[in-house]
């Protein structure tokens, strides 16, 4: 649509009684003083020849209008004068036409202009603004489920997805200080640059609120890089998948889950967080199941599994602090994990009994005689309990829980008892005792409901450097 | 109206390549054997090689430094420069 003309120009909507109520004016201006007259809203209105029809607000977004009416004059292209609402000696500055409206009260406000609704703005901001996303535009046909056709097109995990259109992808974006084509991570297998704005189209598939994109963008960038492996953990035919876990003061401002079935469905941060993640594994990176991805059985996490600690609740030390962070920094830790599995333990009353009863059930983590893989345990309040009951801190329990962690390797060689998994014979290692995990391959978390004297243990993969090392990570907002 | 949506993949197209040509024989060329560092890995990779070494070919054993992850660059290079074919081994 042409740009505004020159001389007088007025913007209204028949939806604003101030509008209504300048229409007399409108009329003299127009018929005298050749007033340019724009609606927004409805076409006859007001009912005086010529007036313009912004049906897609184009002209009303290009020209800033925020309330009508607007009343401006334009001399060779270029706006010299500007007022909204209605106030008569402003209307006379402008128009040089004296007694304006006599019959009319001096003053009276005007209403939002429908190009700044907030159920319209960021549309017209992707429609009309300048653009900062650079993806190519896919128009599905006029007779396309669009929810079929991105299943169709190989975009999602099996759920569906939300349309990641450009206004949605704008709305993403603004929530975070990084330009759309700042690279944040190369995601295997394929080590694609993940741009900011690509990441974004798949937090907005993943059904992802802007405010939860640092935590996806910290995320990606937990599984993206040697230590994590994600390649690896893609490629391993175990089950296993990028755990997230989120520490600190963003928790509770995005009103995660820590609490209630925090390892199951129900809240929209945790669900869509990891699963923003995996979408760019798959979407970005070319991770696909049945490609790259070929895990026996696979595990239901993997269509993202991310929680956050209570912190308020505990009183150890964050998992993040004690992997080095202060409490006031959110971060995103990553662990390569199964899926979780429950320890039930109902009538330890001490801390130590817990402790050994806990360390009995960590033993059968993968297999009872494979030893070396990390593991991450996810306390329960209710067990949570009797260490703070006992005074026991984080490193006091660890130390405690390792104590019972040891194995014969006598009693796990292979064939022993006529099972054949095991640690190999003719290592050299009859005789000795060796710990089921290494140092620093246990994480504890503190999550879960009040009630219920169930944790969780999570078994994880290789460990160290000839697998995968849990990550930490800083969300940077 | 169709709804109009941004492409969510990285928008490339993976380069296509031919296999190279089989070898019509394996007497005189140089094969390759990847062990990746599975457990039973050589066992297998033991008979391949008297297997080829009995077809006229010389073999030459290498091994991933995991399993876990893939083949370093340096040795995927050498691999390529110094063999005719390769056979990389899965075992367990």
């Amino acid at each position: 649509m042409d740009p505004l003309p020159d001389g007088l120009v007025v913007v209204v909507k028949r939806d604003c009684a101030t509008c209504e109520m300048v229409v007399p004016v409108l009329d003299v201006l127009h018929r005298d003083h050749a007033l340019a007259i724009i609606t927004q809203d409805d076409p006859t209105f007001p009912a005086i020849e010529g007036t313009i029809h912004d049906a897609d607000l184009s002209l009303s977004w290009r020209s800033d209008i925020e309330t009508v009416p607007t009343l401006l004059r334009r001399v060779d292209g270029e706006e010299v004068s500007r007022t909204v609402g209605w106030d008569r000696s402003q209307w006379e500055a402008i128009t040089g036409v004296e007694h304006l409206g006599i019959e009319l009260p001096d003053q009276r406000p005007g209403c939002g202009s429908l190009s700044v609704d907030p159920d319209r703005a960021d549309e017209l901001s992707a429609r009309f603004g300048t653009s900062t996303t650079t993806s190519r535009h896919v128009a599905f046909a006029e007779l396309e489920d669009e929810f079929e056709a991105m299943f169709d097109r190989g975009w999602s995990d099996g759920l569906p997805l939300v349309p990641p259109t450009p206004e949605r992808v704008e709305r993403m974006l603004a929530a975070t200080h990084l330009s759309a084509t700042d690279i944040i991570a190369i995601i295997p297998p394929n080590l694609v640059e993940a741009t900011v704005e690509k990441v974004a189209i798949n937090a907005v598939m993943a059904g992802c609120k802007p405010a939860y994109l640092p935590v996806v963008i910290a995320g990606l960038q937990t599984v993206c890089n040697d230590e994590f492996n994600m390649h690896g953990v893609l490629a391993t035919t175990m089950g296993v998948g990028p755990i997230l876990i989120v520490n600190g003061p963003i928790r509770t401002e995005l009103g995660m889950n820590s609490g209630m079935n925090v390892l199951g469905q129900g809240n929209r941060a945790n669900s869509t967080i990891g699963r923003a993640v995996q979408l760019c594994v798959r979407n970005l990176g070319g991770g696909r199941p049945g490609e790259i991805d070929r895990a026996t059985h696979g595990q239901p996490g993997k269509l993202g599994l991310c929680f956050s600690e209570d912190e308020e609740g505990s009183p150890w030390t964050s998992l993040s602090e004690s992997r080095g962070f202060d409490p006031r920094t959110s971060t995103v830790t990553a662990f390569c994990g199964e899926a979780p599995r429950i320890i039930f333990d109902q009538m330890s009353r001490s801390a130590e009994a817990l402790t050994k009863s806990l360390a009995l059930s960590m033993l059968a983590n993968v297999h009872p005689r494979i030893i070396g893989m990390d593991t991450t345990l996810v306390l329960c309040p209710e067990h949570m309990a009797r260490f703070r009951g006992a005074g026991w801190d984080r490193e006091r329990f660890l130390t405690e829980l390792r104590s019972h962690l040891d194995l014969e390797v006598d009693s796990i060689l292979r064939g022993v008892d006529g099972i054949d998994e095991g640690i190999p014979t003719g290592l050299g290692l009859e005789g000795a005792v060796l710990p089921k995990f290494n140092n620093g391959g246990i994480l504890v978390v503190h999550a879960g409901g009040q009630a219920g004297l169930f944790s969780s243990v999570i078994g994880g993969w290789v460990s160290g450097s000839m697998g995968s090392v849990p990550v930490t990570k800083e969300i940077v907002r | 109206m169709t709804l109009t949506v941004l492409d969510p993949t990285d928008e490339t197209t993976p380069q296509v390549r031919g296999r190279t040509e089989r070898p019509e024989s394996l007497t005189g060329l140089t094969v390759g054997l990847l062990d990746i560092s599975k457990p039973r890995g050589n066992v297998f990779l033991d008979q391949v090689q008297h297997r080829l070494e009995g077809l006229g070919a010389s073999v030459i054993r290498y091994t991933k430094p995991t399993f876990a992850k893939p083949a370093p660059p340096d040795l995927r290079h050498e691999i390529s420069t110094r063999c005719d074919a390769v056979i990389e081994a899965l075992a367990d």
